[in-house]
């Protein structure tokens, strides 16, 4: 990487020619293959190798054979292909305490996802909605605080809440984890829906109200299915925010209802018995893949809700 | 924005109506709707914080029942070997992670701001790592890093006998192993903001630019860089907050190892309240995180809302 930055600066130096830097309405006069252009894309391409190295070795890890990995050659595609390791992950793999694979943990993944999920969203949502149109006295305050304590490490409030959920008798159970990702889900998701609702014409929340229409009625009929773009950006947000959460499934949730992340962490890293490799890379991408076929699928949304919701961190 | 809801208020109704609508009504439904929000502020966020500095303070082992020690705790912890590891480990980690994945966010996005062909595909390679987990990122990597059957393997397989990449292994450099992992899951992010800051970068700054015959590399330097101060700001506290938090890559790619060489204050703050039953140690650590969060929050906040009053 070291030398991706030298390399990037003499391209620089070397850019003499500012043209099409200036003019960028203008035609595409000059030829495609400058030195200038070469380094650049050269660079660039470098780059992409890193970021993609480890996804190739992770797939072609995961079609090989103990035998053949043990050869030794981490580059090397797959002589023979096969799919064992995936099975083997999905229904079989031991964590420490069970053999059933990462199925279970999807499942509970799944449990805790989607209701965390709409939870969280609504709960914004209506926040968002009442800090912009129904402002009362504190209200500001309120979410100030809510922005600041986002930054709060969560290391901080963990026991305080373990007691309180325990209080409640909720403590490892499914609903603790989806309390706790509603609770730490929500200064992001209220901001965005606070801008996003505050960016809309407020002639129309004013012809409501004087048409009659009250608190909810105006959020029901008119807010929510006006605000379909930032719902989906929130709903990638909390996806893959939920789905890649580790802390709080492993202290909140109890054994039995281990999200997938916690899992594969157990079959990779508590596993007795020499490593099998290809499982545990079969394992890692079954892991991922729910938040990469968000992030293909979603395209530019996701750039949008993580630039939202890199606060949440 | 607060005009609008002004107006708004204004609009509904009139007279006596309408200073009893305000009074109530319209204060009751919006105060039930909000009550979520404020039982997470005031419980949480607040209530939560404070117990936790306030219990700090206390000899409390087991159970959060403790007599008040003033500060025994924070005596000990920083007397404790383990927790000058973490927090030297996160030192360092924290500073080459902040400077790598701005320079390289910074290096790629002007890169991918040339006009060149692909952007979107090269974007999306960039990125795809920011939306895996961090225990995702830290089992590839820890793979990949593996002495014997991984890259060092694959090498000396290949012909180079002495190639070495232990790093997992090796104490001194296995901080710089997890930067690498690091890097490759959140570099592509910073890039993308720091494309979006070069993108509202007016183009008659470019122009004025080079009618003066300023160079590229020296337009970026001195003029575009200290016109993106407001993205760099955001990427500091975004990736500095993200950096104080770090603990799933650890627990994943290291765990710890070998020995305590890679251990971070966020995994000793769990190990001591979960694992050790010493509730109190483990909430003087965390408070000393959440000291340090205040330490770059604050000045940013400062910065940033300060003096112009609240901006959205």
């Amino acid at each position: 990487m070291t030398t991706t930055a030298t390399v990037s600066s003499s391209a620089q130096t070397e850019a003499t020619d500012v043209k099409s830097r200036v003019d960028p309405r203008g035609p595409r006069p000059k030829p495609f293959f400058t030195p200038r252009k070469i380094i650049i894309y050269s660079i660039l391409f470098f780059a992409c190798l890193y970021f993609l190295f480890p996804l190739y070795v992770m797939i072609v890890t995961s079609f090989k054979t103990m035998p053949e990995i043990r050869w030794g050659n981490i580059f090397a595609p797959p002589i023979e292909w096969t799919g064992e390791a995936w099975t083997k992950a999905w229904t079989s793999a031991c964590t420490g305490l069970t053999c059933q694979g990462l199925s279970p943990g999807f499942w509970n993944s799944v449990k805790i996802t989607v209701p965390s999920t709409i939870v969280s969203i609504f709960i914004a949502a209506i926040n968002g909605y009442a800090l912009i149109n129904w402002r009362f006295k504190g209200s500001e305050i309120f979410f100030s605080i809510l922005i600041f304590g986002s930054f709060i490490p969560y290391q901080v409030m963990l026991y305080p809440l373990v007691m309180l959920t325990r209080e409640m008798g909720i403590f490892g159970s499914l609903w603790a984890v989806i309390l706790i990702h509603t609770i730490f889900g929500m200064p992001i998701l209220t901001l965005l829906f606070r801008n996003y609702f505050a960016a809309l014409p407020v002639e129309l929340f004013k012809a409501a109200r004087v048409d009659g229409a009250g608190f909810w009625r105006i959020f029901f009929e008119i807010m929510l299915p006006m605000s379909l773009p930032i719902f989906v950006v929130a709903l990638i947000l909390q996806i893959t925010g939920i789905w890649n959460d580790f802390l709080f499934g492993v202290v909140f949730a109890g054994t039995q209802n281990y999200p997938m992340t916690v899992q594969l962490n157990n079959i990779v890293n508590s596993a007795q018995g020499s490593p099998e490799y290809n499982v545990n890379m079969a394992a890692t991408i079954l892991t991922g893949l729910v938040p990469l076929i968000v992030y293909f699928v979603s395209g530019r949304l996701f750039v949008r809700g993580i630039a939202a919701g890199a606060v949440k961190g | 924005m607060a005009d609008y809801a002004v107006q708004a208020r204004k609009s509904a109704g009139g007279g006596l109506t309408r200073f009893l609508y305000n009074t109530f009504i319209r204060n009751l439904s919006a105060k039930i709707a909000a009550t979520p929000m404020m039982a997470t502020v005031l419980v949480v966020f607040v209530g939560c914080t404070l117990w936790t500095v306030w219990y700090s303070f206390t000899n409390s082992r087991l159970l959060p029942t403790g007599e008040f020690v003033g500060f025994d705790q924070y005596r000990r912890l920083f007397a404790t070997s383990r927790w000058n590891t973490s927090v030297n480990n996160l030192v360092i980690y924290g500073s080459f992670s902040l400077v790598f994945t701005l320079v390289f966010g910074f290096i790629l996005a002007v890169l991918m701001d040339q006009k060149i062909r692909f952007e979107s595909a090269f974007r999306t390679i960039m990125l795809y790592p920011f939306a895996l987990s961090f225990i995702v990122t830290g089992l590839v990597w820890q793979w990949i890093m593996n002495p014997t059957l991984g890259l060092q393997g694959t090498m000396r397989n290949m012909g180079w006998a002495n190639f070495t990449f232990d790093w997992l292994n090796n104490p001194r450099m296995v901080l710089y192993a997890l930067l690498i992992a690091g890097l490759w899951q959140g570099v592509g992010f910073v890039m993308v903001l720091m494309l979006a800051g070069l993108r509202s970068v007016d183009d008659e700054i470019w122009k004025a630019a080079r009618v003066d015959g300023i160079p590229t590399w020296r337009t970026y330097v001195s003029i575009v860089l200290p016109m993106m101060r407001g993205v760099f700001v955001t990427a500091v506290v975004l990736v500095g907050s993200g950096i104080v938090r770090l603990y799933d890559l650890v627990v994943a790619m290291t765990d710890g190892g070998p020995g305590i060489s890679s251990e971070v204050p966020a995994k000793y703050v769990y190990n001591y309240m979960f694992g050790a039953g010493n509730i109190a140690q483990g909430l003087a650590a965390s408070t000393m995180m959440l000291i340090t969060v205040l330490i770059i929050i604050v000045p940013w906040a400062y910065l940033e809302f300060g003096g112009k009053g609240r901006r959205s």
